[in-house]
C-alpha cells in the first residue's frame, strides 16, 4: 500500500522500507526544540536520565520567547536555568533576547527546519514546519528531555486527511482564513491524531507565510501535523535561509486517506473564530456588530513580514479607533528590521499602534497585553480559549491580519473591503 | 492496582489553558501549579479536590498547548485517574510520561456524573460507578504503552536504552 508524505518521512527516519497508520515506531530526529516555559521542566527530567551530554549540540534549539524579555522574577529564574543549561551542554542554537524571535517564526528563518526533516518541539505549534515539507509535531517536556539525550523518539504513525485546495483566493482571503475555515468545518478534534496533508492547484497561490500559518494551526484541529508538498516557493525559501536543501518527499498516488476535502479557495470569505473555540467560525458577512477593546497583530501564526505588510498597508495614513489598544508583535528581530526598512514601523506608530519586541506575550495571556474582566480582543493568534489572553471573563476573537487591521480602524470587527 | 474516589465532571474540549492558565507557568513547582488547577472553569476545584478523586470529561480532553504542567497540576492535585471519551494527543503522551493514569472510555465518560463515587481496576480496565452500580470497560493500552509504563516511564526507558540505568 502507498504511503502519505508524513508516513514516508517517518519511515525514512525509522530506517524502515514502509510504515502503516497505527504502527508504533522509533524515529531519529533532526531537531529537538524547547522554549522558556517547557525547557525548565525538561531540564529536570534530563537530569534524571543521567547522561553527561546531549545527543547532538547542533540539533537542539532553545528559544526563550514566552515570558521574555523576562516578565517577572520567577520567569527570570526559568530563563536563567535555560540559559545555563544551554551553556553547559553547548547547545548551538540557543537564542538570547536580542537575537531571538517567536520560535516558530525564528526556526525556519534560521534555516533549522528543511524539507524531509523529522522535528519535535515542546511547544504545540511546532507543527508550523510542515509548511516546508517536514514532519514536525508538538510534544511535552519529558519527551523533549529524552529526545535531547537519545536523539530519537516514539511515534504512532498517523492516518491522514487530504485537503485538496483549488482555485485562487480573493484579495482579502489569506492562509489564516483558509485554516479557520477548515477548523470550522472539521472541528477542534476533527483531525485528532491525524496528519493534515495539503495538495491541489490552489497551493500555487499560497505564499510560504500563508503555508506557515496554515500548518501552524493544525494543532487547533487536534492534528499531529500538517504538511505541504515541496514546490518552487519552498525551494526558494530554503535556499535563502538554510545551508541544507533537505529531502523532498511526495505522497504515493495510492496513499490512503481517511477522508478527502476539496476546498475552492475562490469561494472563501474572510473568517473569524468566536469565543471560546477556534471551531466557532463565521464569515465576515455574518459577524454582526462586535465592539473591541484591543487588537493584537502578530504571533507564531501571523507575525511574519507579509502579515506586517498587510496590516501596515491598511493602517497607513490612518488612525486607529479612539480608545482601542492596537498591539503589533513581529515574529523576529529580522522581521522588525525589515519593517523599519520598508517603513512599516512608521505606518504602525503613526496610526497609533504600539510595536513590541518579538515575544509570545499576549497570545497566551503571559504579559504585554492582558485583558481585564469583560474586555474583548480581536487577535491574529491561534487560540481563543477561556482566559487565554487574561481574565477568564474576557473574550478573544481570531482573524487574519487584514481583518484585524481593518477592525483596528473602526473599533468593531470589520471587513477590510469596507475600509 | 485500583483507584477509588468521587468524580469531578467536565465537558468537551477541556484545554490545557483552563487546566493550568499560562499566567501561572512562571512557576513549575507541582504544588504551586495544583493550587490553580482548573480554576478558570471551576473556581473551587483546588479547595474541594481530595487525594484519590477522579476526573471525568467528554471528548478531546487536554487540547491546546503542549504544557506538561497540565497533567502535572492534575496529578499534584491528588487526582488518581482521568477518564475521557478521547484525549488530545500531546496530553495523552504527557500523562503517560509523567505517570498520571488516564483511561479512554466513551461509555463511562457519558454515564458518570459530578459527585459519583467511582472505582477503577487498572489491571482489567473495569470502571465501576458505585452510585449507579454500572460498569464500563476502558480501552486497553497498546502493548507498547503498557511496556513503557511497566519500565517506569519514558525517562527510565531512555536510561535503559542508553545503557545508563
Amino acid at each position: 500500500m502507498g504511503m502519505t508524505m508524513t508516513q514516508k518521512i517517518l519511515a525514512a527516519h525509522a530506517g524502515l522500507e514502509s510504515v502503516t497508520a497505527g504502527q508504533l515506531i522509533e524515529a531519529r530526529l533532526d531537531l529537538v526544540l524547547g522554549n522558556d516555559v517547557t525547557t525548565p521542566v525538561a531540564i529536570k527530567e534530563f537530569a534524571k536520565i543521567g547522561v553527561d551530554k546531549v545527543f547532538d549540540k547542533s540539533k537542539i534549539a532553545i528559544v526563550p520567547d514566552h515570558f521574555t524579555p523576562n516578565k517577572d522574577i520567577l520567569s527570570a529564574e526559568h530563563c536563567k536555568q535555560v540559559r545555563e543549561f544551554a551553556h553547559k551542554y553547548e547547545v548551538e542554537n540557543y537564542f538570547e533576547v536580542g537575537e531571538m524571535g517567536i520560535e516558530h517564526c525564528l526556526i525556519p528563518e534560521k534555516g533549522l527546519a528543511v524539507p524531509g526533516d523529522a522535528i519535535i518541539g515542546a511547544d504545540s505549534h511546532t507543527c508550523t514546519y510542515g509548511a516546508l515539507g517536514a514532519f514536525s509535531t508538538g510534544v511535552g517536556s519529558t519527551d523533549m528531555a529524552c529526545a535531547m539525550a537519545a536523539g530519537e523518539t516514539w511515534f504512532k504513525v498517523p492516518p491522514a486527511l487530504k485537503f485538496e485546495l483549488v482555485g485562487k483566493p480573493a484579495k482579502w482571503v489569506s492562509g489564516k482564513d483558509i485554516i479557520l475555515h477548515i477548523i470550522g468545518m472539521i472541528g477542534v478534534d476533527g483531525a485528532l491524531y491525524k496528519s493534515m496533508e495539503y495538495c491541489g492547484d490552489g497551493l500555487q497561490h499560497l505564499s510560504m507565510d500563508d503555508r506557515f500559518c496554515i500548518a501552524n494551526m493544525a494543532i487547533e484541529a487536534g492534528a499531529k501535523n500538517g504538511i505541504f508538498p515541496v514546490d518552487e516557493k519552498t525551494r526558494a525559501y530554503v535556499k535563502e535561509h538554510a545551508t541544507r536543501a533537505g529531502t523532498e518527499y511526495t505522497a504515493d498516488p495510492d496513499a490512503e486517506y481517511e477522508a478527502t476535502y476539496t476546498i475552492d479557495l475562490s469561494k472563501l470569505r474572510p473568517t473569524v473564530a468566536f469565543p471560546h473555540l477556534p471551531e466557532n467560525t463565521k464569515t465576515i458577512d455574518d459577524v454582526g456588530s462586535i465592539k473591541l477593546d484591543q487588537v493584537v497583530i502578530g504571533s507564531c501564526t501571523n507575525g511574519r513580514i507579509e502579515d506586517m505588510r498587510m496590516a501596515a498597508g491598511i493602517l497607513r495614513g490612518k488612525k486607529v479607533a479612539k480608545g482601542l489598544r492596537v498591539l503589533i508583535f513581529p515574529g523576529t528581530q529580522n522581521i522588525s528590521l525589515q519593517m523599519i526598512d520598508e517603513g512599516l514601523m512608521q505606518d504602525f506608530i503613526k496610526a497609533g499602534a504600539v510595536v513590541s519586541p518579538a515575544t509570545c506575550g499576549p497570545c497566551l495571556g503571559g504579559h504585554m497585553g492582558i485583558l481585564a474582566k469583560g474586555e474583548r480582543a480581536l487577535a491574529t493568534t491561534n487560540r481563543n480559549f477561556v482566559g487565554r489572553m487574561g481574565s477568564p471573563e474576557s473574550e478573544v476573537y481570531l482573524s487574519s491580519p487584514a481583518v484585524a487591521a481593518a477592525s483596528a480602524l473602526t473599533g468593531f470587527i470589520t471587513d477590510p473591503e469596507k475600509i | 492496582m485500583k483507584a477509588k474516589g468521587s468524580v469531578f465532571k467536565y465537558g468537551d474540549n477541556v484545554d490545557t489553558d483552563v487546566i493550568i492558565p499560562a499566567r501561572y507557568l512562571n512557576d513549575s513547582n507541582p504544588a504551586a501549579l495544583a493550587s490553580h488547577c482548573m480554576e478558570d472553569i471551576d473556581a473551587t476545584f483546588p479547595q474541594r479536590v481530595k487525594q484519590g478523586d477522579i476526573m471525568v470529561a467528554n471528548k478531546n480532553f487536554g487540547c491546546g498547548s503542549s504544557r506538561e504542567h497540565a497533567p502535572i497540576a492534575i496529578k499534584a492535585s491528588g487526582i488518581s485517574c482521568v477518564i475521557a471519551e478521547t484525549f488530545a494527543r500531546i496530553f495523552y503522551r504527557n500523562a503517560i510520561n509523567i505517570g498520571l493514569p488516564i483511561l479512554e472510555c466513551p461509555q463511562a465518560a457519558k454515564a458518570i456524573s459530578e459527585g459519583d463515587e467511582v472505582e477503577i481496576d487498572f489491571t482489567t480496565g473495569k470502571i465501576t460507578n458505585l452510585k449507579s452500580n454500572e460498569t464500563y470497560q476502558a480501552e486497553p493500552f497498546p502493548a507498547f504503552m503498557q511496556d513503557l509504563m511497566a519500565v517506569g516511564g519514558l525517562v527510565e526507558r531512555t536510561r535503559k536504552k542508553l545503557g545508563v540505568a
